[in-house]
């Protein structure tokens, strides 16, 4: 029980760690798209 | 009283990455970006990069709707029993809420930040993917991947509406390129794990019409296979580079293709391996042929 307890929590950790990995990239990539999108609106 | 199902631990990150059969992903973005890299008008990269991201994140989506609709069929057989939910690492549901998930923030995101002419095509590439191919066709008729081998085609098309907002003649061609491939590509492999698919009950060429018959149909469909890549050069869409490396390189696919339908089985399947590897290859460096005309032009 405490085995599967410990792989249980490690697991939660992993993919919290993940998730959190990609949002900051997706809150990254969205900043530039909003700047390439200003761009190609002054451009026109 | 009722007996509940065993309760599995979280699954693994990495399984939720392989339920986006990376592998297949490879060759998806490659087209994708090939197409738009053959687009007349560029883009800005990091909408580039975005459109690209999209394209696969959805082929993703896609991937993993279909172990979540075929895990009992990927059970039986040995080269997809390992997958995340066959192996029992991974409850179905999870699977299902990750590639409705996925399938929708890629078809979301191309539309905002990309365009609505690649967001459409992406829809359709994946609902056609997941309902028409894996749902309908794929235990029901021999035809499966002809039809549905236009699943796989969208992605240069994907690209060039990414890059241009619209459709024209050069990426239809690279959409019926692929198209065609799919068939022989895919008849190589199944002539080499024929017992497997006849084990899951999957109604592939070789099960259903026999070996022959699916020999004698890689040959046919290789014809129209190599008019087609051949094409854009005649067509003056594409200069003589992409027309001299179209030849040579379909030419080697037909003597392949020629070897194969010409066989019977024998102990190794050495032909039709190597069929099937070429097939991956020829597809890689006929899409990058094609990229380095638009440069040398």
């Amino acid at each position: 029980m405490g085995d599967e307890q410990e792989l249980i929590q490690r697991r939660q950790k992993a993919r919290a760690i993940v998730t959190a990995v990609l949002l900051l990239a997706f809150v990254v990539l969205t900043f530039f798209i909003t700047i390439a999108k200003i761009r190609e609106g002054m451009a026109q | 009283m009722t007996t509940a199902a065993p309760l599995l631990p979280p699954a693994d990150w990495r399984d939720f990455l392989a339920l986006t059969k990376p592998r297949v992903m490879t060759l998806v973005v490659f087209t994708g970006l090939c197409g738009m890299l053959a687009a007349p008008r560029g883009i800005a990269p990091v909408l580039a990069f975005t459109a690209i991201l999209c394209i696969a994140l959805g082929a993703g989506a896609a991937g993993a709707l279909n172990q979540w609709y075929e895990a009992d069929l990927d059970a039986v057989m040995k080269r997809t029993a390992k997958r995340p939910l066959p192996a029992g690492r991974m409850d179905r549901q999870s699977a299902l809420h990750f590639g409705v998930g996925l399938a929708a923030f890629s078809v979301i995101l191309m539309g905002l930040a990309v365009n609505m002419a690649a967001a459409a095509i992406l829809t359709v590439s994946i609902l056609f993917y997941v309902l028409i191919y894996t749902v309908w066709l794929k235990r029901r008729t021999p035809q499966n991947i002809v039809i549905g081998g236009a699943a796989g085609a969208f992605p240069p098309l994907i690209g060039w509406a990414a890059a241009t907002g619209e459709v024209a003649v050069l990426p239809v061609l690279l959409f019926a390129l692929v198209f065609l491939w799919t068939p022989p590509h895919f008849w190589a492999l199944a002539l080499f794990i024929e017992s497997d698919y006849a084990k899951a009950g999957i109604p592939m060429l070789p099960v259903v019409a026999g070996e022959r018959a699916t020999r004698r149909q890689i040959g046919l469909y290789t014809i129209p296979m190599a008019l087609v890549a051949v094409a854009p050069w005649p067509l003056g869409l594409t200069g003589a580079f992409y027309g001299a490396a179209s030849i040579a390189l379909t030419a080697i696919f037909g003597a392949l293709a020629a070897r194969v339908t010409i066989g019977r089985n024998t102990p190794g399947m050495k032909p039709e391996k190597r069929l099937f590897a070429y097939s991956i290859i020829y597809l890689f460096v006929i899409f990058g042929a094609l990229v380095v005309d638009r440069w040398l032009a």
